[in-house]
């Protein structure tokens, strides 16, 4: 099986001591009707084996945008990838004729959506769904698909596997069905999982079992996990490194830990203190004022100035730059010291 | 997809500034902006006046036939020439609009007022009126339109000496209200479900007020687009049953019986057949079109 | 699965009983004279007379009439016409012109239709969309009395491309321009369907899904979204059957092809009641069926219908 699969997923150029992933200054923009909206503005991150980054921001920032841009399956048009790099083992994956570029996806790197039921095949069996993947990708026959099927649904925790690989997505509950699309995704044992916001659409019970299992997963197979979404809390149980995104730029990136102690961002500082917590109870909430910027008319200089509390007059006419403020730490704030508090 | 629904709603309100409109407000903005709905209106416009004054179009009597010109050429004010027995063929296509409009009208206003009846009843009542009322309709569209249509104009028709005009209209009413009916009872349905209806009735409106002030307004366009669309259909149906023998007859001029008459002489002589179709079809065509159009104008999601 | 059938059988039996009463109470209810309604202005002679009465006891009740029609229905006694012929043999005769006039229709119209459809589907706004909408509204607007004229007339007559008329053992080169009429009937409807189905389902998340799996755009679209686009235009099938029976009256008597349409078409202008009524009764069984078998069809391509 080995010949066959270096076979079938070769991808010319790569090169094993480079990054896993490396996005390098991404841009996105959406051509409508309406005009032209600017969904990723510069979004550099790096992903390393065994590591999980989370990609974290209100909806609308361009988290999902920077993650479907990474897979290759937006729809153009009306999205346009107009700059940047994705560099996947030394690989411009922007770079590459599709058809080699299909075969980094699933194989190399894979998405996990976030509402399973919309996101699997309504009239096809997950054992077909699964199946699909070893028929395309490895060549295998309708029969050893089948099996497969069956040992991916086991390492995903579906009970009674054998029988449940030939029902149809609307029979699973909620929690099941996203272990059905992680077994897609882990099927061709990629290097890179993308989590769109894997349990956004699920009960907070089922949320933990799902991200317990996604953790384990990853840890066996030594796999960079990138995990979008905008649940602050999820993100502080397993992730190891955070980039905030808004209006389409990271604007902060650092070690989990770090964020939550001293956020260098007025942005991030002003989303931790908007969550709720029990031992502030009673006092006001700190709400970030107004709304996302629209992507078709992104603020000059800050985007974030006009909700800022630190805001003054340069944050409206020059972008700030990136500031290095510690090894892992990167934060765009023309204020950072007196975010940081020193 | 999260992003991509913000960046759209973002863009909502930046296209949407100006004054506030009401839903027919809107739909008649986006209509005059449509050149489908002005080249239909204007055909429409044009057959209406056909049927009303055709004296406006042609100056010659459609009845006035002569065996000598048989199959003639254009000549004069006879554009499209003669027809087998020597009538004038424009004559006779400009004074067959009258009948094909009357008829489509009338069975429409049938169609439409038992449509309109059967859908709220079915729709405002529920429960066992609206199985019975639903199953009813499943049975009428068990038997295919024109097979209904063939036996039930046979029926009407058996006197001889009308010229069929009634009874193609109650044949095209009675058969035809199926569609209209559907489309108000599911209207009535999602209007009855909305959050302003029960709002209205907590404040104490009465059955007949709930009915005729908040249901009927807010579902009324798409069984409208229903019936524009029908105008057509009910036209083409009038040419099928004359066409068979069991629609207009006697001293009637149709587009359906110029086109019976003169399809076996079309070897001959095509223009007596070709220009009645074509009239039929533009007809049939100019409903379609404006009934799509008023569709597409009140249905934002279609935009 | 089995209750869905079970519940679909029972519709159908109701629908049966109400569409053939609707039948039978069109053609017999409220006239002065039954025996005159049924053979329009010609003369009836004594022994129609009797023939009539056999068939449909006129002189009894109306449900008691019913119940004698039906009868005769379903034991596949469907009556005399007034030249005497049974008609269960001149049914006999007909069926196989019109079934192979009909799979011919339907074959075209589903390929067109379904190729056309997923092209412009794709390409929403193209220009091959924007011609294939306008062909449709065209042909959308010719009645079928307008088209079958007018084809036989153009292709036929004028162009000399297919033989003006196709006779008892025509051959699929004979039927190929009244199939085409037919077919066209249908066209329309189920294109814009197809069409509306793929843009619907190119936009759905499991697209998506597909693409991220690695699989080609080929077969994105033809295993992923063309089985759930299907769907829709499956069940029309149904209602375009019906469409096909009214068209079929009209094409086959233009066309002179000696069919179950062409006999009904003969039936109507010769005012030969019983032959109406039996046509009818029976091509409404058989839509009935037809129904059924699309229903059922149906829900073994969507396994969601099973389970509500």
């Amino acid at each position: 099986m080995t010949d066959i699969t270096a076979q079938m997923d070769a991808v010319p150029g790569i090169d094993p001591r480079a990054p896993l992933l490396d996005v390098r200054d991404l841009r996105v923009e959406f051509r409508t009707r309406e005009g032209v909206a600017r969904a990723v503005n510069g979004v550099t991150l790096r992903l390393h084996p065994g590591e999980t980054l989370a990609v974290l921001g209100e909806s609308g920032c361009g988290k999902s945008v920077t993650a479907q841009a990474i897979m290759g399956i937006l729809d153009t048009p009306p999205a346009h990838v107009t700059g940047g790099q994705v560099l996947y083992r030394g690989v411009d994956l922007l770079r590459l004729p599709e058809n080699d570029r299909r075969k980094v996806r699933a194989n190399r790197i894979a998405m996990i959506f976030q509402d399973a039921l919309s996101a699997l095949n309504p009239v096809y069996t997950v054992g077909f769904q699964l199946g699909e993947l070893f028929r395309v990708h490895r060549g295998m026959s309708r029969g050893d698909a089948k099996r497969r099927a069956v040992e991916l649904l086991d390492q995903v925790r579906i009970p009674d596997a054998k029988r449940r690989v030939n029902d149809y997505p609307h029979e699973f509950s909620g929690g099941m069905r996203q272990r059905v699309m992680i077994a897609m995704a882990l099927a061709l044992d990629p290097e890179v999982l993308i989590a769109d916001e894997p349990t956004t659409a699920l009960d907070v019970t089922v949320q933990a079992q799902i991200m317990g299992l996604l953790a384990e997963l990853q840890r066996e197979r030594n796999m960079g996990l990138m995990l979008i979404t905008h649940d602050m809390g999820v993100v502080a149980d397993v992730a190891d490194r955070i980039a905030v995104m808004y209006a389409g730029q990271v604007v902060e990136e650092a070690p989990v830990y770090d964020i939550y102690a001293r956020p260098a961002h007025a942005y991030t500082k002003a989303l931790l203190e908007s969550i709720p917590r029990l031992d502030l109870k009673g006092r006001q909430l700190n709400v970030i004022r107004g709304l996302p910027p629209a992507l078709t008319d992104i603020p000059r200089g800050c985007a974030f100035h006009p909700r800022c509390a630190y805001a003054r007059e340069i944050c409206g006419i020059e972008p700030p730059p990136a500031y290095q403020i510690a090894p892992q730490r990167i934060a765009s704030c023309h204020f950072v010291r007196e975010v940081l508090g020193v | 997809m999260s992003d991509l629904n913000a960046v759209t709603t973002a863009e909502a309100p930046a296209t949407d500034a100006g004054k506030p409109r009401g839903l027919a407000g809107d739909a008649w903005l986006d209509l005059r902006s449509r050149k489908v709905f002005w080249i239909a209106a204007a055909l429409v416009v044009v057959v209406l006046l056909m049927a009303a004054w055709p004296s406006l179009f042609t100056s010659a009597d459609p009845g006035d036939c002569l065996l000598a010109r048989k199959n003639a050429g254009a000549s004069g004010g006879a554009i499209f020439g003669y027809d087998f027995q020597g009538c004038d063929v424009y004559a006779k296509t400009v004074y067959g609009a009258r009948d094909s409009v009357v008829v489509a009208i009338a069975a429409t206003l049938i169609a439409g007022v038992i449509g309109l009846f059967v859908g709220l009843a079915a729709g405002y009542a529920g429960g066992w009126i609206d199985a019975l009322l639903s199953r009813f309709i499943d049975v009428m569209l068990g038997v295919p339109f024109l097979l209904g249509a063939i036996v039930l104009a046979k029926r009407l028709s058996s006197d001889p000496e009308s010229n069929g005009v009634v009874a193609v209209i109650l044949t095209l009413g009675v058969l035809g209200w199926t569609a209209a009916a559907r489309v108000m009872r599911s209207a009535v349905i999602s209007a009855k479900n909305q959050d302003y209806v029960a709002a209205a009735r907590m404040l104490g409106a009465g059955p007949g007020r709930l009915m005729f002030r908040h249901i009927l307004p807010n579902s009324i366009s798409p069984f409208i687009v229903v019936l524009t669309i029908l105008l057509g259909v009910n036209i083409a149906g009038e040419a099928t049953l004359s066409y068979l023998g069991v629609g207009l007859k006697g001293d009637a001029v149709s587009w359906g019986l110029a086109i019976a008459e003169t399809g076996p002489y079309a070897r001959t002589a095509a223009a007596p057949l070709v220009w009645p179709s074509v009239f039929l079809a533009a007809t049939v065509l100019a409903f379609i079109m404006l009934g799509d159009a008023v569709r597409d104008a009140f249905d934002p999601k279609l935009r | 699965m089995f209750r869905y059938i079970v519940r679909r059988l029972l519709q159908m039996v109701l629908t049966f009983f109400g569409a053939t009463f609707v039948v039978h109470a069109l053609m017999f209810a409220y006239v002065d004279d039954p025996f005159q309604a049924l053979v329009g202005d010609r003369p009836l002679t004594d022994s129609q007379r009797t023939a009539l009465n056999a068939r449909y006891h006129l002189d009894e009740g109306f449900f008691a009439q019913y119940w004698h029609y039906l009868k005769g229905l379903l034991t596949g006694d469907f009556g005399q016409s007034l030249t005497g012929r049974p008609i269960g043999d001149m049914l006999a005769q007909a069926w196989p012109v019109t079934i192979r006039l009909a799979l011919l229709a339907i074959v075209i119209a589903a390929v067109i239709a379904i190729g056309a459809g997923v092209l412009s589907g794709i390409r929403r706004g193209g220009a091959f969309d924007t011609v294939t909408l306008v062909l449709t509204l065209i042909v959308l607007s010719m009645p079928i009395v307008v088209l079958a004229p007018l084809a036989q007339l153009i292709f036929g007559i004028q162009l000399g491309w297919f033989p003006p008329t196709a006779g008892r053992d025509a051959n699929l080169y004979q039927l190929l321009l009244p199939a085409l009429v037919l077919g066209s009937l249908v066209i329309a409807t189920e294109l814009r369907v197809t069409r509306t189905s793929v843009a619907e389902n190119l936009r759905a998340d499991y697209v998506r899904t597909a693409r991220a799996k690695g699989l080609a755009p080929r077969r994105v679209i033809g295993v992923h979204v063309l089985r759930n686009s299907l769907i829709p235009v499956i069940t029309l099938i149904g209602v375009d059957i019906g469409v096909l029976m009214s068209g079929a009256i009209v094409t086959e008597g233009v066309f002179n092809i000696p069919g179950v349409g062409f006999n009904l078409f003969r039936g109507v202008r010769t005012e030969d009641g019983p032959v109406v009524v039996g046509f009818v009764s029976i091509l409404v069984i058989v839509f009935l069926v037809v129904n059924l078998i699309v229903d059922l069809l149906y829900a073994a391509l969507d396994p969601r219908i099973r389970y509500e």
